[in-house]
């Protein structure tokens, strides 16, 4: 926006002064009153309760009675508390191990996807949503089928000798809230992988091995680095959402996959402690966003690139 | 400058080649040999195969039948990371997350050489196409111009045998590419590298190259000097091709072991060189050139035959003129070229003049 200084000739003149937006642009209300429901709606939606979480988490609770004056104990329990730390440190380990599982796997199917795909493109993509046919929880139950003690994985084991008593480290506990989470993320982690791979000039490619590289090589140099920037919205699409996951841990992780969301479900609900809660919600919210942000600047110089 | 002796050695032969796209055949039986040192181009029209033979030269693709042989070698077997050729791309292709000194170096870092070797000659591939100090500049921040000689340094500093360019001209506007033109002529005559050029500007192959292959439909149809291409096309289509030729039907009268005797229709009865492939009696084509007819202005001019014309339209280009004539009292049109002199006022339409021209002016083509 274009900030316009008074001088001889061009005075501000003085209703201008009034103006909420002083350099609105011609068209600039319009663009606004366009905006305005979606942007009503989120403000509603979003940052309304988000506001009531915060002003939730600095009031405390004395059993019924909620204690609005403004404090920081909660937050200070949160942070000293030995069970919340061990929460927390899970939640981001196990995110950060589902992010980079889903990650290694989307890449190759995106690879094959924009090499491979031709024609058949759309029919491949198309395939990869066929998961989301069904609902999550269906999705979750069907994982305890397959990984159960007397599940598909160890039928098959057992049936073919490969060993002698069901595994029973693939189901209630942080192992199989993995294999869930990566299985039921890689679809977000695929499409923008698949949309930055497909973006890559393919004389970029020529002109690598051209100069010398063989196929590994220009994977290393061009295509990687150059598909960075949907190997960095696949990892934060996949790592922020799956940090507060509570169906996951709650249905698969047993008592060594619970995660940082069951424990806010259980202040909200059985410990009655709504502000415990709230920021409980507010550390796991601030503490997800450094996280981010510091891999976004990690990764700043693959994303300032223009095609 | 130094420039190698030109040798007669052979850099590149090409023996036989055919390429099939599905029913599509883009290369039907080509066969050429480029010499060490040359500045060789491919010219022809879009889909007349000159970037498909330039692919296999580079390995991008392989030939169905018939081999690519490079110093001496087969190439068959070799992938385009292992051939002797580098290649500066239509789109240039320039990493658009490195800067300028690591496009430029990119093929070294394979060799592992030192890193200090590495940004001299980085700085040496630089400063051959005149872009000191652009190292540090990113990618994004180049212009057209600058892109291709980025393309270039990039593949000049890998010491190809051979350097080959798919239309490198062709995104560039007109006064930067005939700028460019001579640059790319004096940098090869300085490097002394092999330059297989592919383009389907005609001016651009008359003015750098050594030798040019003229392709249409998959196959050559003719290969000579710039000289020997202007002033001999073999083909009408060749010589249609290659600058503005009047095309005039004609009727072999006597065809001796010394000499064509043909009736020109509207320009008369003149004897060519000898022919083995035209018999007497035969209708054939002959050519001629815009600027080899003249307007005698004077009454006084004389040229070796003279007639008669009417001007049909005339087209103002500044340093020329081009008539259109109407020739004698016949339909035949041609174009007839003048270079406006001093003294030398433009003809308007209507205007009776008298053309001259030279027997030696005219080109008998096969069909």
């Amino acid at each position: 926006m274009r900030h316009e200084t008074p001088s001889e000739e061009n005075p501000v003149k003085p209703w201008r002064k009034l103006r909420f937006f002083p350099s609105m642009q011609p068209g600039g209300w319009s663009g606004l009153a366009l905006i305005s429901p979606p942007f009503a709606y989120s403000l509603l939606m979003l940052a309304a309760p988000l506001l009531l979480v915060f002003l939730l988490s600095m009031w405390t609770q004395n059993y019924l009675e909620l204690d609005r004056t403004f404090t920081i104990t909660n937050y200070k329990e949160a942070a000293s508390e030995k069970l919340y730390q061990v929460l927390m440190a899970r939640s981001v380990v196990i995110s950060v191990i589902v992010t980079i599982v889903t990650v290694l796997l989307a890449y190759p199917i995106a690879y094959y996807i924009a090499f491979f795909g031709g024609k058949r493109k759309a029919i491949w993509l198309l395939l990869i949503t066929i998961p989301f046919w069904t609902s999550y929880l269906i999705r979750v139950f069907l994982w305890k089928v397959i990984l159960g003690y007397n599940g598909v994985v160890n039928g098959s084991l057992l049936g073919m000798g490969f060993i002698e008593e069901p595994l029973t480290f693939i189901l209630y506990n942080a192992n199989a809230v993995v294999i869930t989470l990566a299985h039921a993320w890689a679809p977000f982690a695929i499409l923008p992988i698949f949309v930055s791979i497909s973006r890559i000039d393919k004389s970029l490619l020529e002109a690598a091995r051209d100069l010398g590289d063989g196929p590994l090589r220009r994977f290393l140099r061009v295509t990687l680095p150059l598909s960075m920037p949907g190997v960095v919205a696949a990892s934060l699409i996949v790592f922020i959402p799956t940090v507060g996951d509570y169906v996951t841990p709650r249905l698969l992780g047993g008592t060594d996959g619970l995660m940082i969301a069951n424990m806010i479900q259980i202040q909200f609900g059985k410990a009655n402690n709504a502000p415990l809660g709230s920021a409980l919600a507010v550390s796991a919210m601030v503490i997800v966003a450094s996280i981010s942000i510091v891999f976004v600047l990690l990764n700043r110089r693959f994303l300032k690139v223009k095609g | 400058m130094k420039r190698p002796q030109k040798t007669n050695k052979q850099i590149i032969n090409i023996k036989g080649v055919e390429k099939q796209f599905g029913d599509v055949t883009a290369l039907n039986g080509v066969s050429l040999t480029i010499k060490e040192g040359e500045f060789f181009s491919l010219l022809g029209p879009s889909g007349c195969g000159k970037t498909t033979l330039l692919r296999m030269i580079s390995g991008f693709d392989s030939p169905n039948l018939g081999s690519v042989y490079i110093d001496g070698s087969d190439m068959t077997n070799v992938p385009p990371n292992q051939r002797p050729t580098n290649m500066v791309f239509q789109s240039y292709a320039i990493f658009p997350h490195l800067n300028v000194a690591e496009n430029v170096g990119y093929g070294l870092k394979k060799q592992k050489l030192p890193k200090d070797e590495i940004k001299l000659r980085v700085e040496e591939a630089l400063a051959l196409v005149d872009l000191e100090g652009y190292g540090a500049r990113e990618a994004h921040a180049l212009s057209g111009g600058q892109r291709q000689r980025v393309a270039l340094a990039r593949a000049l500093i890998m010491k190809p045998k051979v350097l080959l360019l798919d239309e490198p001209l062709s995104a560039l506007d007109k006064k930067l590419r005939e700028t460019m033109q001579g640059e790319l002529r004096k940098l090869q005559r300085t490097v002394g590298i092999t330059f297989v050029l592919v383009t389907h500007d005609q001016e651009e192959a008359l003015t750098m190259s050594d030798r040019i292959a003229v392709m249409f439909d998959g196959k050559i149809a003719q290969l000579d000097t710039p000289e020997g291409l202007y002033k001999r096309p073999k083909t009408k289509r060749v010589a249609s091709f290659i600058g503005v030729m009047n095309f005039i039907p004609a009727k072999v009268i006597a065809s001796t072991k010394t000499k064509l005797s043909l009736d020109v229709e509207a320009l008369g009865k003149v004897d060519v060189g000898a022919s083995d492939t035209i018999k007497s009696g035969e209708k054939i084509t002959v050519g001629i050139r815009p600027e080899m007819l003249t307007i005698l202005y004077e009454e006084t001019d004389d040229a070796d035959n003279v007639f008669s014309g009417i001007i049909v339209s005339a087209s103002y280009y500044g340093d020329m003129t081009y008539y259109e004539v109407e020739l004698g009292n016949t339909a035949i049109r041609a174009t007839v070229s003048m270079r406006n002199t001093a003294g030398r006022p433009v003809l308007r339409a209507g205007t009776e003049t008298r053309i001259g021209w030279g027997y030696e002016s005219i080109t008998v083509l096969d069909g």
